[in-house]
């Protein structure tokens, strides 16, 4: 056998194809295998570990970019790699190496295992990587569930605050009611799919290639559409897209603000990623059902979520909430992208942008948190600039970012958002969308207020001292910070996302 | 397009830009002024560079020089910061430029509480002047006009006057509901153009081979005029602009309403007008009696009413932007080149007013007019000063604020001699509270409690770290008051307006 030969036996094999997952998930094992046999003084290299191996996959994916997988189901159809995938894929594992960090700063002032914490973390990540890849409903849901017992168990990590078990009460009966819509809406399209009576009718029916061709074939049936709606339902709640946002703010304030950062953005993209296969291949037939669906929920989404954040005084609920407005716009993409190719750029380009503008702001806030994690007030910011103007800079950036002004990459987003918009003619929805930008200064504002322009009030002997920046933490912030910045100026590789037409 | 290995545009941008990072890196503050002199002088530099050297530069397309384009991975959307310099752009520029230098060198001597970071601010201000005046591409035009907003509403949220935490939250909506406005007139454009561009040059060919129904052009002006229009106070959208100005610090307030609230006007001029000519038409009458009635007389008796200087300062500027907005609506390149002169003008003028008034407050410690009193005996440069900034805000003949008021006069009265007349009796106006203020801030007699003021802080007259900033200004102002030509030869180059007046008398 030559090296050819043996290259291309390679290139079949489909466990190739998901050396990333694989790799990320052998990490996780490796983490508590260190905690058995590493002596108890050394598990403070734990998270490092985690850290440097994560940039390490990172690095080998960034390195593999352009895959031979490209374009290839894998797995009998149940994997399909797409460069929408590859683009989240990198998404995850980077949400995931800023959670790990964050993880370090809020884990130090609690007394709760650790290195759990870390190898859920991974796992969770590993799912969401293959969640976005999934051509199967089988795949998705399996994926799914892992994605969400993880975060289960993460949302009530500080076990011994009641906000916290609240929080994870919470999460838990709401992610089980989804996941019941979504598996019932999956039922209900393999049950009609397989009725032989109808054309085009399918046993395969949990493969997307084989759903979306009965369906289009049967472009009004009203079976398929109560499926189509469920499913949409499912995949709204892991969004937070109104009328299935009601769990966020609770369970936002609740959950270790790392958690909360895991929630906030690698979660949400991830219902996003699965959201744009569905709504423009899958369900792309039932545009009648599915746009409309969509384009209200966006504006609905855009109100609630800037109206309900304007009130707010506890910075996890706000940024929560804002966190909703935010689905909102990137709903407003997803629903353009049916009609307008260069809208599902926009939606990566948006993600993106959110990521480094949230991770950010995550970032601060789990600097200032006190020990009790869901006790941030926005009073707790008076004075943050004098206090810490490295800390102060990287908030007002973050923020700026999020709320969409030049020259920050979140700008960059919404205008590509606006142009998709424009394009798909939503022009209720623009109004609607600048109307919420328009609302969000008002709030982003009122935060930068506090940290820039009051005054520091007196010590209060309750709260202690937020932690002091590492460098580790530091070195992410900083350049969490930048890269806001210079992708406001140069948008370079990431622009090339928006240039399929 | 050529490769110039000199662009002075893209330096005029980027060494703003360069030393406000260097400073926000942690520069020691020495060095951070030393090095925002530079900062300061390399725009004003450059804007005369251009401005001299615009008559003579080879011309390319529609009449634009000095054109390069850089890519920022954005060309599949047809996006790149395409840099530019034509008739219309290039005076302005250079009065960007200056203006910048003036407001600069005011802070630095100022003794801001954080100055560092004060300077900082100002800088990336005056990038994204000189970028809004510079940019060929429509979206950087954009850009570039919100870069230069923010620093704005922080430097009016720390380091203002009264009410400065609700004037900046006021502004920072009021602008934003008006950038938000015209960035989806401006995406309209881009889509309904069909050009794929946001190239300047690219829309107006595509719209020049193939114009706009007038139903839609009639839309898209509707809406890029409301969004100028608020961030140009345009009456009633004008009540950020006063309460902004009078608690924004001098320098953030020279540079806003000097150059920075040009922007919508330059848009209308550069985009809205060439591009949708009809639209421009079936707005014309609207636009000019919002203008008339509201900026003019409305806003001109406001003014009377003020007690406070600044405030006074402010709603003038508001009042000013009236004349601007008569001579778009006239649909005439003598209206709109007017326009542009005023512009330039205005910019010059309100830039020195606000600059004499923080100069008149450190030494009467108030804003309120009806306390002060006899300051010409402590600090008569100042009051020559001041006298000569009034006069040059009532437009009188010498400075270039008459040229502009003239021209645009000169056109209105082709357009509606009606108009004419209230905008003729808004000189009037402008002079009753122009001359009420400088007579009763320097002349008579001063009050008992401004007497005791003035002997605990005894500034005595201008500094010549103040006159320095005020004489660049009233220089420019007295240049182009005697000499106008320098600058409607380029603008006679560019003809703005000219589509919409081919369209007017056919």
């Amino acid at each position: 056998m030559d090296l050819h030969s043996l290259q291309s036996a390679a290139a079949q094999n489909d466990w190739y194809a998901i050396f990333p997952e694989l790799l990320v998930a052998c990490l996780a094992l490796l983490l508590l295998v260190l905690e058995i046999i590493l002596p108890k003084r050394s598990h403070g290299l734990i998270p490092a570990v985690a850290i440097v191996g994560q940039l390490g996959i990172l690095a080998g994916l960034v390195i593999n970019y352009d895959s031979s997988f490209r374009g290839v189901a894998t797995f009998n159809g149940l994997l399909l790699h797409s460069s929408g995938g590859q683009a989240l894929r990198l998404f995850f594992l980077l949400a995931s190496i800023l959670v790990c960090l964050l993880a370090r700063v809020t884990l130090a002032r609690q007394s709760v295992p650790a290195v759990e914490f870390y190898h859920i973390v991974l796992v969770v990540a590993a799912s969401m990587m293959l969640l976005v890849q999934s051509h199967h409903f089988v795949m998705l849901f399996v994926a799914l569930e892992t994605v969400t017992i993880g975060l289960y168990i993460l949302v009530s990590y500080f076990r011994t605050s009641t906000r916290t078990l609240e929080a994870g009460l919470k999460y838990l009966i709401m992610g089980a009611l989804s996941s019941a819509l979504l598996l019932f809406g999956i039922v209900l399209l393999y049950g009609v799919a397989g009725n032989p009576l109808l054309p085009a009718h399918t046993d395969h029916a949990m493969d997307y290639t084989a759903l979306a061709t009965f369906l289009a074939a049967n472009p009004h049936n009203f079976m398929a559409s109560a499926g189509i709606a469920l499913v949409l339902s499912g995949v709204a709640f892991k969004i937070g897209a109104f009328p299935f946002q009601i769990w966020v703010p609770d369970v936002y304030q609740g959950a270790p603000t790392p958690v909360t950062a895991f929630l906030a953005v690698a979660s949400k993209a991830a219902g996003f990623g699965v959201l744009l296969v569905l709504a423009t291949q899958t369900f792309a037939s039932y545009g009648w059902l599915v746009t409309p669906v969509l384009t209200l929920m966006a504006g609905a989404t855009l109100l609630f979520g800037n109206l309900a954040a304007l009130t707010q005084n506890n910075v996890k609920r706000l940024i929560g909430l804002s966190g909703v407005s935010h689905a909102g716009f990137l709903l407003l993409g997803v629903s353009a992208a049916a009609t307008v190719p260069m809208a599902i750029g926009a939606v990566y380009f948006y993600l993106y942008a959110y990521l480094i503008a949230s991770f950010a702001v995550f970032g601060v806030m789990a600097h200032v948190a006190g020990t009790d994690d869901s006790d941030q007030e926005l009073s707790h910011y008076a004075g943050l600039a004098r206090r810490s103007p490295f800390l102060g800079a990287v908030l007002a950036i973050g923020l700026g970012s999020l709320a969409g002004i030049p020259p920050f990459a979140g700008f960059m987003g919404k205008f590509f958002i606006f142009i998709a918009a424009y394009r798909a003619h939503f022009f209720c929805l623009l109004a609607i969308a600048i109307t919420s930008v328009v609302i969000s200064i008002y709030y982003y504002f009122g935060w930068i207020r506090a940290a820039f322009f009051d005054t520091e009030p007196a010590a209060d002997a309750s709260r202690p001292e937020g932690s002091a920046v590492e460098w580790p933490a530091g070195l992410a912030l900083a350049t969490l910070a930048l890269t806001s910045l210079a992708l406001g100026f140069y948008q370079g590789p990431l622009g090339r996302l928006l240039d399929r037409r | 397009m050529t490769e110039a290995s000199f662009d002075p545009l893209l330096l005029s941008i980027a060494a703003p830009l360069a030393v406000a990072l260097a400073i926000g890196l942690g520069l020691p503050k020495r060095w951070s002024v030393l090095l925002s002199y530079v900062g300061f002088a390399v725009p004003a530099l450059m804007g005369l560079h251009a401005w001299f050297h615009f008559g003579s530069a080879p011309k390319e397309a529609h009449g634009y020089a000095f054109l390069t384009r850089y890519s920022t991975g954005l060309d599949g959307l047809g996006i790149g910061l395409k840099l530019g310099l034509n008739g219309v752009s290039a005076p302005l520029f250079a009065m960007a430029g200056i203006v910048g230098l003036a407001a600069g060198l005011y802070a630095i001597q100022s003794q801001a509480e954080r100055l560092k970071i004060y300077l900082m601010l100002l800088l990336v201000m005056v990038a994204g002047l000189m970028g809004v005046f510079a940019s060929v591409d429509v979206f950087y035009y954009y850009f570039f006009h919100e870069l230069a907003l923010i620093p704005t509403f922080i430097m009016v949220g720390v380091w203002g006057g009264r009410d400065r935490s609700y004037a900046a939250m006021q502004m920072t909506i009021y602008l934003t509901l008006g950038a938000m406005l015209s960035l989806i007139g401006l995406i309209a454009l881009y889509v309904r153009s069909g050009a794929s561009s946001f190239d300047l040059l690219a829309l107006r060919d595509a719209l020049a081979a193939q114009p706009l129904d007038g139903l839609v052009q009639r839309h898209l002006f509707g809406i890029l005029l409301l969004g100028f229009g608020i961030l140009v106070s345009l009456w009633p959208f004008h009540s950020w602009a006063p309460l902004g100005y009078g608690a924004a610090p001098s320098s953030a307030a020279m540079l806003h309403a000097g150059v920075l609230k040009k922007f919508g006007l330059y848009g209308l001029i550069q985009i809205a007008l060439p591009l949708l000519p009809l639209g421009a038409l079936s707005w014309a009458h609207s636009l000019a009696g919002f203008a008339a009635f509201g900026n003019i007389l409305v806003i001109g008796f406001v003014t009377i009413a003020q007690r406070d200087l600044k405030q006074m300062v402010g709603y003038s500027s508001v009042m000013h932007m009236g004349y601007a907005f008569l001579g778009i609506a006239c649909g005439s390149v003598l209206g709109a080149s007017g326009v542009v002169l005023f512009m330039i003008a205005h910019g010059f003028s309100v830039a020195l007013l606000f600059l004499l008034s923080t100069s008149v407050h450190q030494r009467t410690q108030t804003f309120d007019l009806e306390q002060m009193g006899g300051l010409a005996r402590t600090a008569p440069i100042l009051a020559a000063f001041f006298v000569a900034a009034t006069f040059a805000g009532i437009g009188l003949p010498g400075f270039a604020n008459f040229w502009g008021e003239f021209t645009i006069f000169f056109a209105l009265w082709k357009f509606s001699p009606g108009y004419t007349v209230i905008a003729v009796s808004g000189i009037v106006i402008s002079a009753v509270y122009g001359l009420r203020a400088a007579a009763r801030i320097f002349f008579g007699e001063p009050t008992e409690e401004f007497a005791r003021v003035a002997a605990k802080h005894p500034r005595g007259d201008l500094a010549w770290a103040e006159r320095l900033p005020a004489l660049i200004l009233l220089v420019a102002l007295l240049w182009i008051g005697l000499w106008p030509k320098s600058v409607t030869d380029s603008i006679d180059l560019a003809k703005p307006g000219a589509p919409v007046a081919a369209l007017a008398q056919p």
